[in-house]
């Protein structure tokens, strides 16, 4: 591999920059893996990644039925913050924020984090309450957060309306939070992988799971039968549709979630905004563009395209917010299709089947959570033993009642 | 935008339906005096599939009725509106996407 360096950028420069090795290469199956990852998604490749990087398990495969980080992973709107509620959460997406801030020294490739601040908005003095209170409970996890007045969210956002159609009666931000470049992170991690030994192999689709004994044992693609000591199912959207292949059943609902550009512009925003209560979310990404997001598509949906009705509330809310962006175009709109779990909190860990585990339920939050998804699967599936940091969030909690309701809790949403 | 034809005020469009989840979901008659994985099977697992979804919506801004509807979850086709309480129409799906 190429070292990315300013050094190797100046001497590739002089040959042209024609003898770049490739990030990483295509890798044709072999017989047999001590674990198969299905989905090159961020959360796929982290897990890989991790296996191999940091837990010893060498002889890894990632599984990608399209092209490495082709789906939700590229589809979002690259929001990284760890502002929750519950100590679960809190901790466990508070790792994953302080892994994104070693990430691109340790992958050698600039995820572009950055930093900006993530600003949530409130309404109504019922908003205000509830937001002190969220404030509270986030700065009890020991995580950053700081309520601010109308006058400091307009210091610090000069374009937006506080006298909205819901005026602005306050907000609180986390410092740290902000937003990463989402192709940068899935191509990151397939090349750290990829360095460290795992064979990444697109274009090959799960057909089924070799099941024994309720134990897995291999998996079947459109590349042929592969064996492998563990499987790791890692597929969002899809999730349901691949655990049907085992016979297990999950709590998850899938349904398209809309991201869309303006037009590339000089800055004018430089953090990211969102507002629970017209639902949507905002921030202006290098190249410029306004990026925007807000609710799923309330209906089951496996279409990575999404509805006139929710573009338009979108936009619309956005401009009750940002006058100004009435006169941006939108360049471009796309979905993703995403895993929304009853309680909106991922679903981690092991299932009914032995050696099989599944990491889905992300809903419309899985991209920040990629490198500790990474990390806990990853440790979960080396040791066969479950990472504390997930315990909370097994299969089973269902049965158990212990939901962990980040929807009802934190006030942002997913 | 989806198109619904609700059965008793014709086709509108999905801004005036609110969307259900999925259907023939049968509450168990006596919850008490089942165990909790049955229970939490009932509340929480669905089928989720990319095809044909047997699915509730309800005419919130119309006839305010609820309806079945047979949709394709990656075409968004709608196969069929039918009453509440009918069984789910058999769909070869090869045939209806035909």
């Amino acid at each position: 591999m190429s070292h990315y360096s300013f050094f190797n950028l100046a001497k590739k420069a002089l040959g042209g920059h024609k003898n770049w090795a490739p990030a990483w290469r295509r890798a044709t199956p072999q017989k047999h893996y001590d674990v198969v990852i299905i989905g090159g998604g961020g959360h796929g490749l982290a897990t890989a990644y991790y296996l191999a990087t940091k837990y010893g398990v060498g002889n890894v495969a990632v599984l990608e039925k399209g092209w490495v980080g082709g789906g939700n992973t590229g589809r979002n709107t690259q929001v990284v913050r760890s502002n929750y509620f519950y100590p679960e959460s809190a901790a466990f997406y508070d790792h994953s924020l302080k892994l994104y801030e070693s990430l691109s020294r340790e992958l050698n490739f600039n995820l572009m984090l950055s930093q900006r601040g993530h600003l949530s908005l409130a309404h109504s003095e019922h908003e205000m309450e509830i937001m002190r209170r969220n404030v509270n409970a986030i700065s009890l996890n020991g995580i950053d957060a700081r309520e601010l007045s109308p006058a400091e969210i307009k210091k610090r956002v000069p374009l937006i309306n506080l006298n909205a159609r819901y005026p602005v009666l306050g907000g609180f931000v986390q410092p740290r939070g902000g937003i990463a470049r989402h192709d940068a992170v899935a191509w990151g991690l397939a090349r750290g992988a990829y360095n460290a030994g795992v064979d990444i192999i697109e274009n090959c689709a799960l057909t089924g799971f070799d099941i024994s004994g309720g134990r897995v044992t291999g998996v079947q693609t459109s590349k042929g039968a592969i064996s492998a000591g563990s499987v790791g199912v890692a597929v969002a959207g899809h999730s349901s549709e691949v655990a049907r292949m085992a016979d297990l059943k999950l709590p998850i609902t899938s349904m398209s979630l809309q991201a869309m550009v303006t037009e590339p512009i000089k800055p004018v925003l430089d953090t990211a905004v969102i507002s629970p209560t017209i639902h949507m979310y905002v921030s202006q990404s290098d190249r410029g563009e306004i990026v925007l997001g807000g609710g799923a598509d309330v209906y089951n949906s496996y279409a990575q395209r999404g509805g006139m009705r929710t573009i338009e509330d979108n936009v619309a809310a956005l401009l009750e917010l940002f006058p100004r962006f009435s006169r941006l175009k939108l360049m471009r709109q796309w979905a993703g299709v995403v895993d929304i779990s009853p309680d909106t909190s991922p679903i981690l860990g092991k299932t009914p089947i032995d050696n099989l585990y599944i990491n889905c339920g992300w809903g419309t939050g899985g991209f920040k959570a990629i490198p500790a998804g990474g990390d806990t699967m990853a440790y979960t599936i080396a040791h066969k033993t479950v990472h504390p940091l997930i315990n909370a969030f097994d299969l089973q909690r269902f049965e158990r009642g212990a939901l962990i309701d980040e929807s009802a809790a934190s006030g942002v949403a997913h | 935008m989806l198109q619904i034809t609700c059965p008793w005020c014709g086709p509108r469009n999905e801004t005036e339906f609110s969307f259900g989840g999925e259907s023939h979901i049968i509450r168990p008659v006596r919850p008490e005096s089942i165990s909790d994985r049955d229970w939490s099977d009932y509340q929480f697992l669905r089928e989720n599939p990319k095809g044909t979804h047997y699915e509730r919506w309800q005419h919130r801004f119309g006839c305010r009725q609820w309806i079945n509807v047979a949709r394709d979850t990656l075409s968004h086709e709608i196969y069929s509106v039918y009453p509440m309480g009918d069984p789910k129409p058999v769909f070869d799906r090869k045939e209806a996407l035909l």
